[in-house]
């Protein structure tokens, strides 16, 4: 019998689209079901109980939370086809570490820059931001992929803020072609892959949003 | 001949803590090198350029940090005894979803116990801080750990912070054995095997060096 997969996710999401480039990846059959987070459906709530956040992924009945873990869990049910991370423990320890920095660092400065008044907080927010991705530039080094040879779970963690460059731009009033050459030339070849430039939110629906939220707390 | 595991340690550390009583739960020869945190080693610098934190683990030469990702390092290549992870996906990504949120509320909130002057703020703190004790109360339920039937995982990643419950009463005015009975058995229970007994902190001791802070701060 095929698995049922359900994606709890939303719209405009750095961590949902991290699921569904995992479950293209694997060639999988989903269900994406939309929340709207200011009146969260009954089956996020009994999915997720403790967090009440998206993205959850519901197989066969039984719920799956947090996106990193989720798309380890693909990796390791549906582990005959496209492995997401390395087989070597080294290796994945250092995927899982960059995978765990995307998140301490780029959601949170992401999330200062998004409200941070014009001047010297937005400033701030923007330099926070930029140093974070040249960290990453140089990890990436030279490979075509942060993964290395192949496209792998550190690089899908990443690329679902390469849809959220646009707004960085526009707000922090910066070019990332000039300042983080190497990371926008790596995301436009992830963005080759089907998986991901089906996965990933619309860069003008999510500077929008970002103008929208701004609109609202008055910056 | 240099030590083919080497820990950069601090005793007071809950997250070095958790790699120590992992190493110790597979019967590992290791050698324990403690950092002075206001005088950091060239060798931390060189190991963790990112974070400059301990515990880093050091294995034939090659660094892996951040304590939740060496654990599964250290349960995946020495994976003959004392499994620390499930070997079930669905038993494994619900072990990762409460490593995850372990991590994000209790130190965070706690520390705010000694790092912030009496008032709203430190309130709020504390009131979040037992919220997540309860959570976790609730997820133990009537079984002897975290992880089930056996110490896995999620009970290295929380009990090292059992050290810290007399600093949370004394501080947040509380007595956890009446707001927690369960966790406190357990942390009992917990303390029973030689691993974690031989890797925690003395509770006393780290009231005083919280004392100390609050000194420092001058609240």
């Amino acid at each position: 019998m095929a698995s049922e997969l359900i994606l709890l996710e939303m719209k405009v999401s750095p961590f949902a689209p991290r699921v569904k480039i995992a479950l293209r990846e694997k060639g999988l059959e989903f269900e994406a079901r939309e929340e709207d987070l200011l009146n969260k459906s009954s089956l996020l709530l009994e999915m997720n109980p403790v967090r009440k956040q998206i993205p959850v992924l519901i197989h066969n009945g039984k719920p799956i939370c947090d996106s990193f873990t989720i798309v380890q869990y693909i990796d390791e049910v549906w582990n005959h086809k496209s492995p997401l991370l390395p087989s070597d423990p080294f290796e994945r320890a250092r995927a899982r570490f960059w995978a765990d920095y995307i998140d301490k660092k780029i959601y949170p400065i992401a999330k200062k820059l998004w409200i941070a008044p014009e001047g010297e907080s937005m400033e701030a927010a923007k330099k926070e931001l930029l140093e974070s991705f040249k960290t990453l530039e140089t990890e990436l080094g030279e490979q075509p992929y942060f993964g290395g040879k192949s496209f792998g779970a550190f690089d899908i963690s990443l690329i679902t803020y390469h849809c959220y460059f646009h707004a960085f731009e526009r707000l922090g009033n910066f070019s990332m072609v000039k300042e983080c050459p190497k990371l926008v030339e790596w995301g436009e070849r992830c963005m080759e892959k089907e998986s991901v430039s089906k996965s990933l939110c619309d860069p003008i629906a999510i500077y929008e949003e970002a103008l929208e939220t701004r609109r609202i707390l008055g910056v | 001949m240099a030590s083919e595991l080497l820990l950069l340690d601090f005793n007071f550390s809950p997250f070095a803590a958790r790699v120590r009583i992992a190493l110790e739960e597979k019967g590992l020869e290791y050698e324990s090198r403690e950092e002075d945190l206001d005088n950091k080693s060239p060798l931390l610098l060189e190991m963790n350029p990112v974070y400059k934190q301990v515990p880093v683990l050091i294995h034939k030469g090659k660094p892996i940090s951040e304590s939740s990702i060496i654990v599964q390092y250290i349960d995946e290549v020495w994976n003959h005894k004392s499994p620390l992870l499930p070997s079930d996906p669905y038993e494994r990504a619900h072990a990762r979803f409460w490593v995850d949120y372990i991590d994000k509320k209790i130190y965070p909130c706690g520390n705010k116990l000694w790092n912030l002057p009496k008032g709203e703020a430190q309130e709020a703190a504390k009131e979040e801080l037992m919220e997540s004790f309860k959570t976790l109360e609730a997820e133990l339920g009537d079984k002897p750990y975290l992880g089930g039937n056996t110490f896995n995982f999620v009970d290295i990643t929380l009990i090292p912070f059992y050290s810290y419950f007399h600093t949370f009463e004394k501080l947040g005015n509380l007595n956890m054995v009446k707001e927690c009975p369960k966790l406190v058995e357990w942390g009992q229970r917990c303390m029973h095997k030689e691993s974690v007994s031989k890797s925690v902190s003395d509770p006393i001791a780290v009231y005083e060096a919280a004392l100390e802070i609050i000194r420092d701060l001058g609240f």
